[in-house]
């Protein structure tokens, strides 16, 4: 009997074009998803280079960075913004790389888009050069961001030069509290691990309070596995997976559907197989969660008090904390809901779907944001933003004064002009806090699409649960 | 890509755990199309005012740092995006060697693709050579790749481990996709086998 393997191991395994002795491999990659902010100079390599890109059709570019919220049919105003723009269309034009341009209705975020086409499947190995291709993992596909050096290599030859990452467990056994999201499950798991806890491996979701997430869940808890220091995590495929998948534009079509599918199912871990980390958290004991510092595992439930680093017994990480404290102009043991906020950004790669939409909706229905608060809704894709409006969700959201707007990252990391000013406040639906990252001097709390729109109302950061 | 083969330089210390790549080089820099030119806006936000002015009281704006070749640092470095503009600023402004206990994996691997040399090394150690780099201009290294130690100031040396693949490539300056290339006959022939398999991940391909 062959060894058990893990679902990391299968989509290794059948991935292999070539092995060194000391272990680096030559790995086949299915899938490349291509923004303009790390491919200019990947392309400009293969120009200096005389190469060509080896699989037009396993690749798909969209811009999303720098692509404003407001009207886009007037162009971009900021001429950098606009020339990275620029070059990504010239560069797919001259390379033969398909494009979703700014006035695309599928046009929107490259971790959106991906899912949204049927471009991402299960098995699959999928790149991009951004961290967060991690939310692929969803789909029981192997996807990680590399850099824009990579990017190049797998433009001119569909590998990476790559070494196994180790596999790492998290399961989340039994059933999530009553509001409690897949947001605060994974911000939960963050804070528990540490934002180096994952580092070198790769995270598989398991439990029953996985399975029983929608792929929007799914793909909110495998987005974050980069805050946790890993570089992917994965969700075996199952039904619900191929429900989303199925009739989508680039998924399989009848008759290599079923041998798709009869393939996606050898792909979960086998019974017995080994993990060099295991993580086990009983699902019950997740709070809805927010961050109060300056690193994604800086968490603290919405019940309770932002703690004191004076506990802290290493120096460095003490050091950390303090500072953390003061950029975020708190005080140790004051109430997480006695934090007042001036922005709420819903939106980014984290939680822009539709689901996430109508989560925030269900709390801002009837009600009107705080004086003295803007809150900004930014659909993470055109098809997001139209399914939305023909549920009505938009107004919804501009009766209680949301502002709802284009497709983009957008505030997640203020490379548009949408952005905090210094010392401003949010409560964002993104993935990270770290200093500066939606504006100089910003300070940003992260939590669910639900908390956002909770906060949004009560102008401080709020327990969604009182409002439901 | 630049080879790495003997560095001696000035190390500067940045006691801080957790360094992201945000604050390496904030996002509204990554705005660029090229590699270069970068280094002016490394540390950008602890690095400068608000109004462009340079915080005295940050390493790389004391004397003996300015011209730093090797920076000493917390455990985590270079977490969260991964952004190579990162080890592309570093490079730009002359750091050539990054030195902490632990990195994060993106870009550890980006690192080795600018002729950046990462070492990770125990936590103590590490401590040690933190100490050694607040010596300010006594604080000169020598990194022999090759031989895969480090010379501290005062003589004394520490080894450090690097893959085999990675150092082969850092030592002779070779470009990845060259060698992949090689492997041209290898990747045709895993194309074929996937497209008669999993025919489903062929559809968009020409016959």
């Amino acid at each position: 009997m062959s060894t058990p393997r893990t679902l990391f191991d299968k989509i290794w395994d059948g991935h292999v074009v070539d092995r060194r002795e000391d272990g680096t491999c030559l790995l086949y990659i299915d899938r490349h998803l291509v923004h303009e902010v790390t491919s200019p100079q990947a392309f400009e390599g293969l120009r200096a280079a005389g190469r060509k890109v080896r699989r037009t059709d396993a690749t798909l570019a969209v811009a999303d960075h720098n692509v404003p919220t407001t009207d886009r049919s007037k162009g971009i105003d900021d001429p950098e913004s606009a020339l990275q723009i620029q070059v990504l269309s010239d560069n797919c034009a001259e390379f033969g790389v398909e494009l979703f341009d700014m006035n695309d209705v599928r046009q929107g975020i490259v971790h959106i888009i991906g899912p949204e086409q049927g471009f991402t499947l299960p098995g699959m190995t999928i790149v991009c050069g951004d961290s967060h291709t991690s939310t692929h993992g969803a789909f029981g596909a192997l996807a990680f961001g590399i850099g824009t050096s990579e990017v190049e290599h797998v433009l001119a030859t569909q590998t990476l030069i790559q070494k196994p990452a180790k596999n790492m467990l998290v399961a989340v056994d039994g059933a999530l509290g009553a509001g409690v999201t897949s947001k605060d499950l994974i911000l939960h798991v963050i804070g528990a691990i540490g934002t180096a806890g994952g580092t070198g491996h790769v995270i598989e979701y398991a439990g029953e309070a996985i399975r029983t997430l929608s792929m929007e869940g799914r793909m909110t808890v495998c987005n974050m596995s980069i805050e946790a220091g890993a570089r992917a995590g994965l969700i075996a495929p199952d039904e619900t997976t191929y429900a989303y998948i199925k009739g989508r534009p680039k998924a399989p079509k009848a008759g290599a559907w079923e041998q798709a599918a009869a393939y996606w199912r050898t792909l979960p871990s086998d019974k017995g197989a080994a993990y060099d980390k295991e993580v086990r958290i009983a699902a019950a004991s997740i709070p809805p969660t927010v961050t109060w510092g300056t690193s994604p595992e800086d968490t603290v439930a919405i019940t309770g008090r932002v703690p004191d680093p004076a506990a802290i017994a290493d120096e460095g990480v003490r050091k950390a904390k303090e500072r953390a404290l003061a950029y975020m102009g708190l005080t140790a043991g004051m109430k997480v809901t006695d934090i007042k906020i001036d922005k709420v950004f819903i939106g980014s790669c984290t939680n822009a779907r539709i689901e996430d939409m109508r989560a925030a909706a269900s709390i801002a229905k009837g009600r009107r944001v705080a004086p003295g608060v803007h809150a900004m809704v930014v659909p993470g894709s055109g098809l997001v933003k139209r399914q939305a409006e023909e549920e009505g969700l938009d107004r919804v959201f501009t009766e209680a004064g949301f502002d709802w707007r284009e497709p983009s990252c957008s505030m997640c990391l203020a490379m548009n002009a949408d952005k905090l000013k210094p010392g401003e406040r949010s409560a964002s639906t993104s993935n990270r806090n770290f200093e500066g990252r939606q504006g100089p001097g910003g300070r940003t709390h992260l939590l669910s699409p639900a908390m956002a729109a909770a906060a949004a109302i009560r102008g401080t950061l709020a327990d969604a649960r009182e409002l439901a | 890509m630049q080879k790495f083969t003997v560095l001696t330089g000035v190390a500067a210390p940045l006691p801080m755990v957790n360094v992201d790549t945000d604050r390496i080089i904030p996002a509204r820099f990554l705005k660029t199309i090229k590699r270069t030119g970068l280094g002016k806006s490394l540390f950008n936000d602890i690095r400068y005012e608000p109004d462009g002015k340079e915080k005295p009281d940050f390493v790389l704006n004391q004397a003996p740092y300015r011209k730093a070749q090797i920076l000493i640092a917390g455990e985590n470095f270079g977490c969260g995006s991964s952004r190579e503009h990162a080890p592309w600023a570093l490079s730009d402004f002359g750091i050539r060697c990054v030195i902490a206990p632990s990195f994060a994996d993106i870009f550890f691997n980006n690192c080795f693709k600018n002729g950046v040399l990462p070492v990770r090394l125990p936590h103590a150690v590490v401590n040690q050579l933190m100490e050694d780099a607040k010596r300010g201009a006594n604080a000169t290294f020598t990194i022999d790749l090759d031989k895969q130690v480090i010379v501290r100031p005062d003589g004394q040396t520490v080894a450090f481990d690097v893959e085999p693949f990675r150092k082969h490539c850092l030592l002779n300056g070779l470009d990845d996709i060259g060698l992949t290339l090689e492997k041209r006959s290898s990747i045709d022939s895993f194309e074929g086998k996937q497209r008669t398999g999993q025919p489903w991940l062929y559809a968009g391909a020409k016959a």
